[in-house]
């Protein structure tokens, strides 16, 4: 018998396994739970979460009402538009995770560039950050709380704060590992403060600067899960947490489906991001042939 | 001709673990503009030290160093490093550019000033690509167009063909000469080959080994233009090597300071 897929190409094998092997595994949960091998209760089927997920965004809790948006619009009602958003736990995890992320990484980069180019500034303020960046951030949530209240403003700053560590770590490490010729260069060839920071500081720390920014979405992600679990009436979080209070389990694994795709989103968005800002970072492309290599080696 | 540069007993002293140490000691030198000045040394004498001194990268312990300027509107000098020191965020035409682009040149012009240059050293198939994307003969010349794109009154050249094998070496020799015997701008190249001194120089500077001082001065009388056929003449190889014989002690020297 001939191997199975041999005649594909091996890109069209390989895409056919990376779709396939999950779609059987899904097959086989399916299976188990018809067959009574696993307990309904605990790990409801593939198709129970679907039809969960369905019934989220029919009843309005998932995306809010959002089918009243066009209406809503049209007729100036803005408020009426603001509730929807407030009453879909997406909305509400995607607003608090992209404000506190962008209140973080801002200025994370900023500090970042200048901790990495003054070392007075660097020295004096390396202790202070290694501190607190080991901290878990989720566990100074009460003290944001008792600062910022118990409404959305305390969510967005618990995810600025973690956000705004990673890529401030990260920055200060891409500005530090530019190569010192690159300053020279600048330097010779007449480039000011501000095209230093431009032309050289910012693209040469670009890249570990993403890696930062990277890790930082995906931390964003798991301290806001988590504290919607404790302080929130909205929100992803409160939707696993609040399903699994009343065991409806199934609605329990539609939140953490939700979750799974918005970090493979958060993950491919920002290498899409990743290769329009820096196209000199693209993957391995065979390298020209030198024209004096050639009438080298013919000699 | 005018003297273009001016060395006055430049010093230089790192600090270090066992105390300062000198990186220069009490260097002299006159370049007269359009010359062409090589300054050969052993490894580790402080010729390098010496070119950033020119490029206004280090400042000098003591000593005089006078860049006459003459005109305006161009910059006085620009160097070529050592290694690859061009950009691997900008194209091959953005990076022969950058020179331009920090002076405020607009876009448009410094563009054709900057593919020009890209066309002269052979790159022009390659002017949209990106460093990672050349081989290390191809990024040297891009070194080469920016530093001769920016205009500058002086060249200052840190042992830019260094890092290429023979082959490619010989090759970006020639082009070297070719190119800057159609401008004669000043140029202080420094380099451990004597064969690349000879070759290209109107005068090669020697340099003792660690802490570096002037040591003697050879010129240069081959007739320009100079091609690859150079090499190969009988004057060539015996001036090759008595620059030689007079650098040897240096070499061993510098040998015997690293054992």
């Amino acid at each position: 018998m001939k191997r199975l897929g041999k005649h594909l190409d091996i890109e069209t094998r390989e895409r056919l396994l990376s779709i396939g092997f999950p779609l059987v595994l899904l097959a086989l949960w399916e299976a188990a739970v018809r067959l009574e091998w696993l307990d309904a209760r605990f790990f409801p089927a593939p198709s129970t979460v679907a039809l969960a997920l369905w019934n989220l965004t029919a009843k309005g809790e998932l995306l809010g009402t959002f089918w009243l948006l066009p209406g809503r619009v049209m007729a100036g009602d803005w408020a009426g538009v603001l509730k929807v958003f407030r009453e879909g736990h997406l909305w509400v995890s995607l607003f608090r995770i992209f404000a506190g992320f962008f209140l973080g990484a801002v200025p994370g980069v900023v500090l970042g560039v200048v901790m990495g180019m003054n070392r007075t500034i660097r020295v004096s303020l390396d202790p202070v950050i290694s501190a607190v960046y080991v901290l878990p951030k989720i566990a100074i949530l009460p003290l944001v709380m008792l600062v910022f209240g118990v409404g959305e403003m305390s969510k967005v700053v618990i995810v600025g704060i973690a956000s705004f560590f990673l890529v401030l770590i990260n920055t200060t490490a891409g500005v530090r590992d530019i190569e010192p010729i690159f300053f020279e260069a600048g330097r010779n060839y007449g480039a000011n403060r501000w095209q230093m920071f431009w032309h050289v500081i910012i693209p040469g720390a670009l890249p570990i600067i993403f890696a930062g920014l990277r890790l930082s979405l995906g931390t964003a992600l798991i301290v806001i899960i988590a504290a919607e679990f404790v302080a929130a009436k909205y929100g992803l979080g409160y939707l696993i947490w609040f399903s699994w209070q009343t065991l409806l389990t199934e609605n329990m694994f539609a939140g953490l489906v939700i979750v799974m795709i918005l970090g493979v989103l958060f993950t491919s968005g920002l290498q899409a991001i990743e290769r329009r800002l820096m196209p000199w970072q693209k993957e391995e492309r065979p390298t020209p042939v030198d024209v004096s290599d050639v009438k080298s080696a013919s000699t | 001709m005018a003297v273009k540069i001016s060395v006055k007993n430049v010093t230089k002293l790192f600090p270090s673990r066992k105390g300062p140490m000198y990186a220069l000691r009490s260097f002299s030198l006159n370049v007269e503009e359009g010359e062409f000045v090589c300054i050969v040394g052993p490894s580790g004498c402080g010729k390098s030290t010496f070119l950033r001194i020119l490029a206004g990268l280090i400042t000098p312990t003591s000593g005089e160093v006078t860049l006459s300027p003459g005109k305006d509107d161009v910059p006085l000098q620009s160097i070529v490093f050592q290694e690859y020191a061009i950009f691997p965020w900008r194209t091959v035409v953005d990076n022969v550019a950058f020179g331009l682009q920090m002076r405020g040149i607009p876009r448009h012009e410094r563009r054709e000033i900057a593919l020009e240059w890209v066309r002269k050293v052979g790159l022009i198939k390659f002017a949209d690509a990106y460093p990672h994307q050349l081989s290390g003969g191809m990024k040297q010349r891009v070194s080469i167009a920016r530093a001769f794109a920016n205009n500058p009154e002086i060249l200052l050249m840190d042992e830019p063909l260094g890092a290429l094998d023979a082959q490619n070496r010989a090759v970006l020799q020639e082009e070297l000469v070719r190119l800057w015997e159609g401008l004669r701008k000043t140029v202080v190249y420094v380099t451990h080959s004597i064969e690349e001194s000879v070759f290209l120089g109107d005068r090669v500077v020697l340099m003792t080994a660690h802490p570096g001082t002037n040591k003697s001065e050879f010129v240069i009388p081959f007739k320009r233009p100079r091609s690859l056929s150079l090499i190969g003449m009988p004057e060539f190889g015996q001036l090759t090597l008595a620059v030689w014989q007079d650098l040897q002690g240096e070499v061993q020297r510098a040998m015997e300071q690293q054992q």
